[in-house]
C-alpha cells in the first residue's frame, strides 16, 4: 500500500507511513496522504490550476518536510488543494534538488469532502529511510 | 519495566518520573493526575515529558496536567518553566504550531426556553458567519500591511476597528495584546497564510458551541455570579481556536531556524527534534520570542472578530442589540503559549519562561496579572469537553504554585484520530446527537466522528483531578446545546 494511517502514533494528530519505489514516488504519495487527511475523495480534485515547486536541502528527510509544507502553504494561502502530476529529485554535491509540477483546484466545499485540517509537519519521529529497495517516510501531522 | 513501574507516588495527585529515569533529564518530570487518569495515559506522554526534562534551564519539574496525551515534542498538557538567568531555552515544540489556540466564554441573558425554538437557526446562522474547515478565509478584506498592524496589535486592533467592545480587552489574557510583537521577525510566508483567515475557526478540535448552565450544574453560586452566571439554564456561548495558518507557519519558521543552530552554535542536544530550541536570551531565542507574540496577538484577534460575528447573529435572531443581551465575555484565555512570569523558587523571585502546551495559565486570588474585576477571587480557567459531553468553569488557586499555577485545558484525547474514524459516522453521529438535543454542524462528517465524545477521557474525571490537586477549582459545568465543529 503506498500510504497508510497509523492508529497507534499521535492522538491527537494524524500520522502515516509512505512508501514509493523511488523518491519521486515516495514523496507524490506522502503528498497525497498529506492531502487525503484534509480532503476524503482526493479524485475530485480537478487539475485546473498547477505550481512548480523548486525545493533543495541537504538532507532528504528535510526536502520532504519542506515540500508537504509547500502544499500546507497552498492550502492556506490560495485555498488550492494539490497533487503532485511530476517530481524528479536529483543528487549533486552531496545535496537533493527537487523539481516537481502539482496541479489541483481551489477547494469547493460542495465538491471536496473535507475530513481535517493540517497544520503543520512535525518533526516527531519524522523519517525517510530506504526499505527494501525503495523508499518510506513516517509523518506526523498537526490537525 | 513498564514506565507506569518507574513513576513514584508523591500524593493522590502527583506521580513523579526520578531525574534518573533517563540520561540528561535536568529535573523529575510530574504528572499531576488520579491514579485513574495516570494510568489511562499513554507511554508516550511518559517519554515525552521526559525528553523535556532535558532542556536547559528547565527549573523543579517538567509538568504534565490531567489531561496529558501524545503530541509532538512536549506532550500535549506539558508546561516547562525555564530560567531565563540560568540559559533557559524557548521551544516552539513546547508551545504548540497553534501559537495561542484558546477559549473565549460569554454569557447571555437568555435561558433555554428562550433559544431552544431558535436553535436552528442560530447555529445554521454561525456556520455560515464563523467560516470553518480546510483553509477558511474570513470575512475581513485586509492588506499585508494592515495585517502586520494587527498581529502587533492584537485585539485591540479589532476594538479600534469595531469589531468589539471596549470591555472586551479588559477579559482577555494580556488584555488582548501582548506587549514586544514584532512583524519584522515574521515570514512573508507566515502573513500569506494568514491574512485572510482573521475570523475563522479552522477545524480538528475546534469548535463554537451554544451551552446551558443547567441549575443543578452550577458548583460555586457566589463565584459564577462573579463571572456573570446568575439565571437559572442561562445560555454561555464557548469557543475554542486559534492563529491559523499565520501561527502555524511562526513555528515552522522558527522550528527550522533552532535546528540549524542549537547545537553547533549553543551546542544544545535534544532527544526529539520537535524539541528544537535555543536560549531565550540569543538573537535567535529573542526573534522567536517576538515573532511568537504576533502569533498570540492574531489569535486574539482572530477569536475578538469571532465573538463580533456571534454577537451580530444573536442581536439578528432575537432582534435585540448584543448590549440588550447581556453577550459580555467572561473571559479568554490561551493554552499554547510561552509567557514571561515572575514566580517564587525556593524562597527567590525568579523571572521564568513558561511554556503551556495544551495547559491553561491559572493564577489565583490576588495575582497581579488577573483582570482588576476579577482579582480577588482568581482568574478564570475555561475548560472544553468533547462535543457531547459538556465543558467548565473554574477559577485559578493560591495553592497552584507547584504547577506555575497552570491547569488542564480540555478532556484529553485517549484515542487516535484515525482510530475514532473507524468507529463512528460523522452523519450518524449528528443524527443521535439531535436525538439528545446537540444540534451539531459540521464542514466535515469524517472531522466531526474524530471528534466523538468517547474519544476523549472522561471530562468530569479531569476536572475532579485538577481540583484534587489544588489547581483549580470548579465553578459551573455547560451542557451544550448547539455546536458548529471546525
Amino acid at each position: 500500500m503506498p500510504y497508510q494511517y497509523l492508529e497507534d502514533i499521535g492522538t491527537a494528530d494524524i500520522a502515516f507511513e509512505a512508501t514509493g519505489r523511488n523518491l519521486p514516488e515516495l514523496f507524490s504519495e506522502a503528498a497525497d496522504a498529506t492531502m487525503n487527511v484534509m480532503i476524503d475523495n482526493l479524485g475530485a480534485i480537478e487539475p485546473h490550476d498547477t505550481r512548480q515547486i523548486e525545493l533543495s536541502n541537504d538532507k532528504i528527510d528535510m526536502l520532504l518536510f519542506d515540500f508537504l509544507q509547500d502544499l500546507i502553504y497552498f492550502k492556506d494561502a490560495e485555498r488550492l488543494l494539490l497533487r503532485v502530476r511530476d517530481a524528479q529529485i536529483d543528487k549533486k554535491e552531496g545535496k537533493y534538488f527537487l523539481k516537481a509540477e502539482a496541479a489541483g483546484e481551489t477547494l469547493d466545499a460542495a465538491r471536496h469532502h473535507q475530513r481535517a485540517d493540517v497544520k503543520a509537519v512535525t518533526l516527531h519521529n519524522f523519517s525517510v529511510e530506504k526499505e527494501n529497495g525503495g523508499w518510506k517516510a513516517t509523518v506526523l501531522l498537526d490537525i | 519495566m513498564a514506565i507506569i513501574d518507574s513513576l513514584k507516588k508523591i500524593s493522590d495527585t502527583v506521580w513523579e518520573l526520578p531525574a534518573t529515569y533517563k540520561e540528561g533529564m535536568r529535573v523529575p518530570a510530574r504528572i499531576i493526575a488520579t491514579e485513574k487518569l495516570v494510568r489511562e495515559m499513554d507511554e508516550t506522554v511518559y517519554q515525552q515529558i521526559s525528553n523535556v526534562a532535558t532542556l536547559p534551564g528547565i527549573t523543579r519539574y517538567a509538568l504534565c496536567m490531567p489531561d496529558g496525551h501524545s503530541g509532538y515534542g512536549f506532550p500535549i498538557g506539558g508546561v516547562a518553566a525555564m530560567d531565563v538567568g540560568e540559559g533557559g531555552v524557548i521551544s516552539p515544540g513546547g508551545i504548540g504550531f497553534d501559537i495561542n489556540c484558546g477559549m473565549r466564554l460569554l454569557t447571555t441573558n437568555l435561558t433555554l426556553d428562550d433559544v431552544k425554538p431558535h436553535l436552528k437557526e442560530i447555529v445554521d446562522l454561525l456556520f455560515q458567519r464563523v467560516p470553518a474547515g480546510v483553509g477558511s478565509h474570513g470575512f475581513l478584506k485586509l492588506s499585508h500591511s494592515d495585517f502586520r498592524d494587527l498581529v502587533e496589535q492584537g485585539a485591540r486592533w479589532c476594538i479600534e476597528h469595531d469589531y468589539g467592545w471596549n470591555e472586551d480587552l479588559e477579559l482577555t489574557e494580556e488584555n488582548g495584546c501582548i506587549p514586544g510583537a514584532d512583524a519584522s521577525k515574521i515570514s512573508e510566508r507566515a502573513i500569506e497564510r494568514g491574512y485572510n483567515q482573521v475570523g475563522t475557526l479552522g477545524s480538528g478540535n475546534h469548535y463554537l458551541e451554544v451551552q446551558v448552565a443547567r441549575p443543578e450544574d452550577v458548583r460555586d453560586k457566589d463565584l459564577a455570579a462573579k463571572f456573570g452566571i446568575t439565571i437559572p439554564n442561562q445560555i454561555v456561548v464557548m469557543f475554542h481556536c486559534g492563529s491559523r495558518g499565520f501561527g502555524h507557519q511562526v513555528a515552522t519558521d522558527y522550528l527550522q531556524t533552532f535546528l540549524k543552530v542549537m547545537e553547533p552554535k549553543y551546542g544544545i542536544k535534544i532527544l526529539d527534534r520537535e524539541l528544537a530550541c535555543a536560549p531565550l536570551d540569543s538573537p535567535e531565542g529573542r526573534d522567536y520570542f517576538a515573532a511568537m507574540k504576533c502569533g498570540l496577538n492574531m489569535s486574539f484577534a482572530n477569536r475578538q472578530v469571532i465573538l463580533h460575528r456571534i454577537r451580530e447573529v444573536f442581536s439578528e435572531v432575537f432582534g435585540r442589540s448584543a448590549e440588550d443581551l447581556g453577550m459580555r465575555m467572561v473571559y479568554d484565555v490561551a493554552h499554547n503559549t510561552a509567557k514571561l512570569e515572575k514566580h517564587s523558587v525556593d524562597g527567590k523571585e525568579k523571572t521564568l519562561l513558561v511554556h503551556r502546551k495544551g495547559a491553561t495559565r491559572a493564577f489565583g486570588p490576588g495575582h497581579d496579572e488577573v483582570a482588576a474585576r476579577y482579582r480577588d477571587i482568581g482568574q478564570p480557567v475555561i475548560i472544553g469537553g468533547s462535543m457531547e459531553t459538556g465543558s467548565y468553569l473554574l477559577v485559578g488557586t493560591a495553592s497552584g504554585a507547584d504547577t506555575f499555577f497552570s491547569t488542564a485545558h480540555g478532556s484529553g484525547r485517549t484515542m487516535s484520530r484515525t482510530k475514532a474514524r473507524k468507529q463512528w459516522h460523522g452523519k450518524q453521529l449528528q443524527h443521535d446527537l439531535e436525538a439528545r438535543g446537540i444540534y451539531v454542524r459540521s464542514t466535515s462528517w469524517a472531522g466531526l466522528a474524530e471528534e466523538a465524545g468517547p474519544a476523549y477521557k472522561d471530562i468530569d474525571e479531569v476536572i475532579a483531578a485538577t481540583e484534587l490537586a489544588g489547581i483549580s477549582k470548579p465553578v459551573a459545568r455547560f451542557t451544550p446545546i448547539g455546536n458548529v465543529k471546525g
